[in-house]
């Protein structure tokens, strides 16, 4: 070890290729797919929370409690040995878009009661059906505020695919930690997953924050 | 079939002690390492010196923008080559404290912040000195307002944990698979695991929110954490507070 230098930058050209093959392979893959099932599945809970009979919402409100307050690791493991038919990479994809959906609804539901009750009254007046009101007047006005929400969920789902590792994906880390194990060199290959995460995740905070800026000041 | 996987959860129930201790010491240690850190650096971050507060911005944005998995194999992969050999659970409890102490940091600055206007004039008519101001007046004020967001990152720390099982640490992650292979029945050993996580996640949010009572009744807001705890009904409280422990005597009468 005493002989080799603390950084060889011939180590990190040679193990870059790889983890940015495997990040855009499978980190930003998952990370978009899973962000778009949470975007989706999330409307749909928050909706049946406030608008189904009692037995179906209060069922749907502990479910969704369950999940949120386990860990997503034990999650897709469990998913993992559960399911073995279905390959790891779409488990991620689901686990993650199931998780972050509980995080979600809540801002759904946030931005939904943000919507002021004259528009719901308004609807009613104007003899709009249950399906219309939701649809063409409530959801359109409540998204508006939830994007910003969704593009800081989007950011942390992302820093959390490492978390695949425990199912054996080769996203990002995993890639790093082979090239590691093959090389017995860790500090190029880790670090430089450090560097890929915040060039790729700062810029982007930094532009849901003007973004959360300038929808909060127009509304 | 059902007596075998009683069996089994009898034979790994002796581990799951060390486990449950495991995760709940990874947290709560991590939660303390954590709080120091983002007061540290959350007081930091709203000094004048744009050194300092450079510093800490730097250190906040960088354990924020980089994922919590690759901090804790940097700590324990890159830490043995400077010569540092610490045991996985220090590594563990270093990788949580840091990660969860930047995000820490950014709610204690916006607590200070949203602390009123009027609390921050009247320390200065009073001419108290700036720790005075922080440490009597704005601080316990901001502490109140912060708990709900720290109760957030506490459930989230709690569930971060699950991943020290990468750096061989047998946590409660560590002893469901270990149950799974032993009964050969995922959904048992995943369930009986998912709901003890469950479990100390709301005694956690239990005891935060117990914190929050206090610490609001400490500020003057809302009733003390004894009253309540109390499951006796009482009339409402005179609101120019009869100190608490006369109120025991006077409703004897």
């Amino acid at each position: 070890m005493t002989d080799q230098p603390i950084w060889d930058w011939s180590m990190a050209w040679q193990v870059l290729p790889d983890l940015l093959l495997a990040f855009v392979k499978v980190t930003l893959v998952v990370t978009v797919l899973g962000t778009i099932i949470a975007a989706v599945l999330g409307l749909i809970i928050a909706i049946v929370k406030r608008s189904a009979p009692q037995p179906i919402s209060g069922i749907v409100a502990f479910v969704v409690n369950f999940i949120r307050m386990t860990p997503i690791v034990v999650q897709l493991m469990f998913a993992y040995f559960a399911f073995t038919s279905i390959d790891p990479m779409t488990i991620g994809v689901i686990i993650f878009g199931i998780h972050y959906s509980t995080y979600m609804s809540e801002v759904y539901r946030a931005g939904i009661e943000a919507v002021p009750t004259g528009q719901w009254e308004a609807s009613t007046a104007l003899s709009m059906s249950r399906t219309r009101t939701w649809v063409a007047v409530v959801i359109p006005q409540a998204l508006r505020a939830t994007i910003p929400a969704l593009g800081n969920y989007a950011i942390s789902m992302f820093k959390d695919t490492p978390f695949l590792v425990a199912i054996g994906v080769v996203e990002l880390v995993q890639a790093g930690l082979e090239f590691g194990g093959n090389h017995f060199r860790y500090i190029e290959a880790i670090t430089l997953c450090g560097v890929i995460f915040l060039v790729a995740s700062y810029p982007t905070s930094l532009l849901v924050g003007r973004l959360e800026k300038r929808l909060a000041f127009t509304n | 079939m059902s007596s075998d996987l009683l069996n089994a959860l009898g034979g790994a129930l002796p581990l799951l002690g060390p486990a449950v201790l495991v995760t709940v010491g990874l947290t709560v240690a991590g939660a303390l390492l954590a709080v120091v850190i983002a007061i540290g650096l959350g007081l930091m971050a709203r000094l004048e010196n744009i050194v300092l507060r450079g510093i800490a911005r730097v250190i906040i944005e960088f354990f924020r923008g980089t994922s919590l998995v690759v901090q804790l194999f940097w700590l324990f992969f890159v830490l043995p080559m400077f010569g540092v050999e610490w045991p996985p659970i220090l590594v563990g409890i270093l990788a949580l404290g840091l990660n969860f102490g930047a995000y820490g940091a950014e709610v204690v600055r916006g607590s200070i912040n949203s602390v009123p206007r009027g609390q921050w004039e009247a320390t200065t008519a009073l001419s108290m000195s700036t720790t005075q101001r922080m440490f009597r007046v704005i601080f316990p004020q901001a502490w109140a307002l912060m708990i709900p967001s720290l109760t957030n990152l506490l459930i989230q720390l709690l569930k971060a944990t699950a991943i020290v099982s990468f750096i061989t640490l047998a946590d409660l992650t560590h002893w469901i698979d270990k149950l799974r292979i032993g009964t050969g029945d995922t959904f048992f050993a995943y369930g009986i695991g998912l709901v003890l996580y469950f479990v100390i996640a709301y005694v956690l949010t239990l005891l935060m929110n117990a914190l929050e009572v206090h610490a609001k009744h400490k500020i003057g807001r809302g009733q003390s954490l004894r009253e309540v705890l109390s499951f006796r009904t009482r009339p409402p409280v005179d609101p120019v507070a009869t100190p608490a422990a006369d109120l025991e005597g006077e409703r004897v009468k």
